[in-house]
């Protein structure tokens, strides 16, 4: 009993993924990151939340490496993923040991089916077409109208469709890891809340990790189990997904609810940074 | 009977010198189609592929070997030598690129032409050189029914059943492979492959290797025709209006369109030109290129441009 409560305590202690204070700058001169440092444990929702240009699309880009093509770089810091230091691989390799993107925007390829845009997630796998074609199924089961839909062009697909799209082709490379960009982005409350059911679907299911940035930050919350705050390119804030979604200073500034006293926008809070002395 | 008789033989010599466009208007529909970059170089590598060509077979032959042994073991070394040139031009100009704007993409290509260019008559030699590969001689079909017969050049049937055999092994290969298949998700979205796992240099290197010996096998017909000189870069330019009114992004509109061209400029040619001057083969392939522009800008077979509104 008590040895099974260490194993437990120290694979909390052992994160999956964690990014431990990275500085990114694109073109040699802007920096983006200035020490950003987060932990995704085994099997959790984590949600990186904060404003336009805080840097959560630039965090995920660094731990799938994307970075350089956009003349990014990770000057400092270190990103390990499941014992690796993610630096050293490449984009394709980072995918092979079962982190994979889903990009801002969704990004299916719009002149490819919707069946071969599924089919392209599974490049890097070596493990034969059985399997691979068991996977396939195994994402038509998640999303029943990807199947309906298997032979239209991905172009000319619904929004929301495309977001499945994107999501099922990352699931096809057998994940444990899926960094999901902006789900939510220009989708109707209704599909929003039908993805999010379908990434916890996944995470309890298949036990795939995610980390989630968000503006959305009342859905985030709600289906994270951990969140931090970004600003500026530095994290702000960190905690329980439960107890950030209570805290009053998130709520005034990332949920729009303010407390009963709040009649006027001349009553607005004055922001206060909480430093946050990390790593 | 004898006008119609005209007709057949200048439509046959036309379709048929037509496919010999579509061959070089391949390796750029397949290039454009992988990584949305005009391949202004491809004329250059129609001329290094026959050159290499060229010039091994004349040294195996010279030094004994037989002729279908040298045949084959020149293919091979002009096939290494466009593998080669597939590694260095992903390597050194598309690999510090990737992510680029078409345009800069485009610009490099013009660069690399010109490297080629050079570098292959520097190492390769810049005379004429003859290639018999095809037969050149001609065969008289239906003389029974029209005066003279109908003239049909061996070579350019040759060219025909081979640019047949090229597109069928093509279309096989984008549509039903897993590589294909990475090859056009590259196509549509650069970014998005590689964060799906698909190695974009790779699959860089793969398009300019096929697109090399889509060369190579233009450069054995072409070379045949006209002998590998430096002239055959200028294909290139006869390839554009066939890519314009074929489509940049269809393998069968390249066909079509070199067929269009061919039979058209060879036909306004023979029934157009006695009345208003003749010369009208050079430039006719270009007011039609116009006219599909005007009409159809993304060429007959063109992806449609998807947008959602």
């Amino acid at each position: 009993m008590s040895s099974a409560n260490t194993a437990a305590a120290t694979e909390q202690a052992k994160p999956f993924l964690s990014i431990n204070n990275i500085e990114v700058v694109y073109n040699h001169v802007i920096l983006v990151l200035k020490g950003v440092s987060l932990n995704v444990p085994p099997g959790g929702i984590v949600a990186l939340l904060g404003a336009n240009g805080a840097g959560k699309t630039t965090t995920l880009k660094a731990v799938s490496n994307l970075l350089h093509a956009e003349r990014g770089e990770v000057t400092k810091g270190s990103i390990v993923f499941d014992g690796t230091e993610v630096q050293s691989l490449s984009p394709n390799e980072v995918v092979r040991r079962g982190c994979i993107q889903v990009m801002e925007g969704r990004r299916c390829f719009a002149h490819l089916t919707v069946e071969d845009n599924l089919m392209t997630g599974a490049f890097t796998r070596r493990d034969g077409k059985a399997a691979i074609a068991a996977d396939l199924e195994r994402v038509y089961a998640y999303f029943p109208r990807l199947k309906e839909r298997h032979g239209s062009t991905a172009g000319y697909t619904s929004g929301g469709e495309q977001q499945m799209c994107a999501i099922g082709r990352a699931l096809m490379s057998r994940p444990r890891m899926i960094l999901l960009d902006e789900p939510s982005m220009g989708l109707a409350p209704q599909i929003v809340e039908e993805i999010f059911e379908i990434v916890r679907d996944l995470n309890q299911k298949e036990r795939v990790s995610f980390l989630l940035a968000e503006q959305n930050t009342t859905m985030a919350l709600r289906y994270a189990n951990h969140g931090y705050i970004l600003e500026n390119g530095r994290v702000v804030m960190d905690g329980e997904a439960k107890a950030l979604a209570s805290n009053e200073d998130v709520k005034e500034f990332y949920l729009g609810v303010a407390g009963d006293k709040r009649k006027s926008f001349r009553d607005g809070k004055h922001y206060k940074r909480r430093k946050r002395w990390l790593a | 009977m004898v006008l119609f008789g005209q007709f057949l033989e200048i439509l046959i010599g036309g379709l048929l010198s037509g496919v010999l466009y579509s061959l070089v208007a391949l390796g750029f529909v397949l290039i454009f189609k992988a990584s949305g970059v005009f391949n202004f170089a491809q004329g250059a590598m129609v001329l290094l592929a026959g050159l290499a060509l060229v010039r091994s077979l004349d040294l195996l032959v010279a030094n004994g070997f037989p002729f279908w042994t040298a045949i084959i073991l020149g293919l091979v070394f002009a096939g290494i030598i466009m593998a080669v040139t597939a590694w260095l031009v992903e390597r050194f100009v598309l690999g510090p690129l990737v992510n680029q704007d078409g345009l800069t993409l485009f610009m490099s290509t013009i660069g690399a032409t010109f490297v080629l260019e050079g570098a292959s008559q520097m190492i390769f030699g810049s005379d004429v050189y003859p290639l018999r590969l095809f037969p050149t001689d001609a065969w008289f079909l239906f003389e029974s029914s029209f005066p003279g017969g109908i003239l049909v050049n061996k070579l350019d049937v040759w060219g025909g059943l081979i640019a047949g055999i090229l597109v069928a092994g093509l279309a096989i290969f984008f549509q039903r492979t897993k590589t294909g298949r990475a090859l056009r998700a590259v196509a549509d979205d650069h970014a998005a492959a590689q964060s799906v796992g698909i190695p974009i240099s790779w699959i860089w290197f793969v398009v300019w290797l096929v697109a090399g010996l889509v060369a190579l096998v233009a450069a054995t017909v072409w070379g045949t025709k006209l002998g590998v000189q430096f002239s055959i870069t200028f294909l290139a330019l006869k390839a554009l209006p066939v890519l314009i009114i074929g489509g940049f992004t269809s393998i069968p509109g390249a066909i079509v369109g070199g067929l269009i061209v061919g039979a058209g400029e060879k036909l306004a040619e023979g029934f157009l030109g006695p009345h208003i001057g003749g010369g009208i083969e050079y430039w006719f392939a270009y007011v039609l290129a116009l006219a599909v522009l005007l009409v159809r800008p993304q060429g007959l077979f063109g992806e449609r441009i998807i947008e959602r509104i």
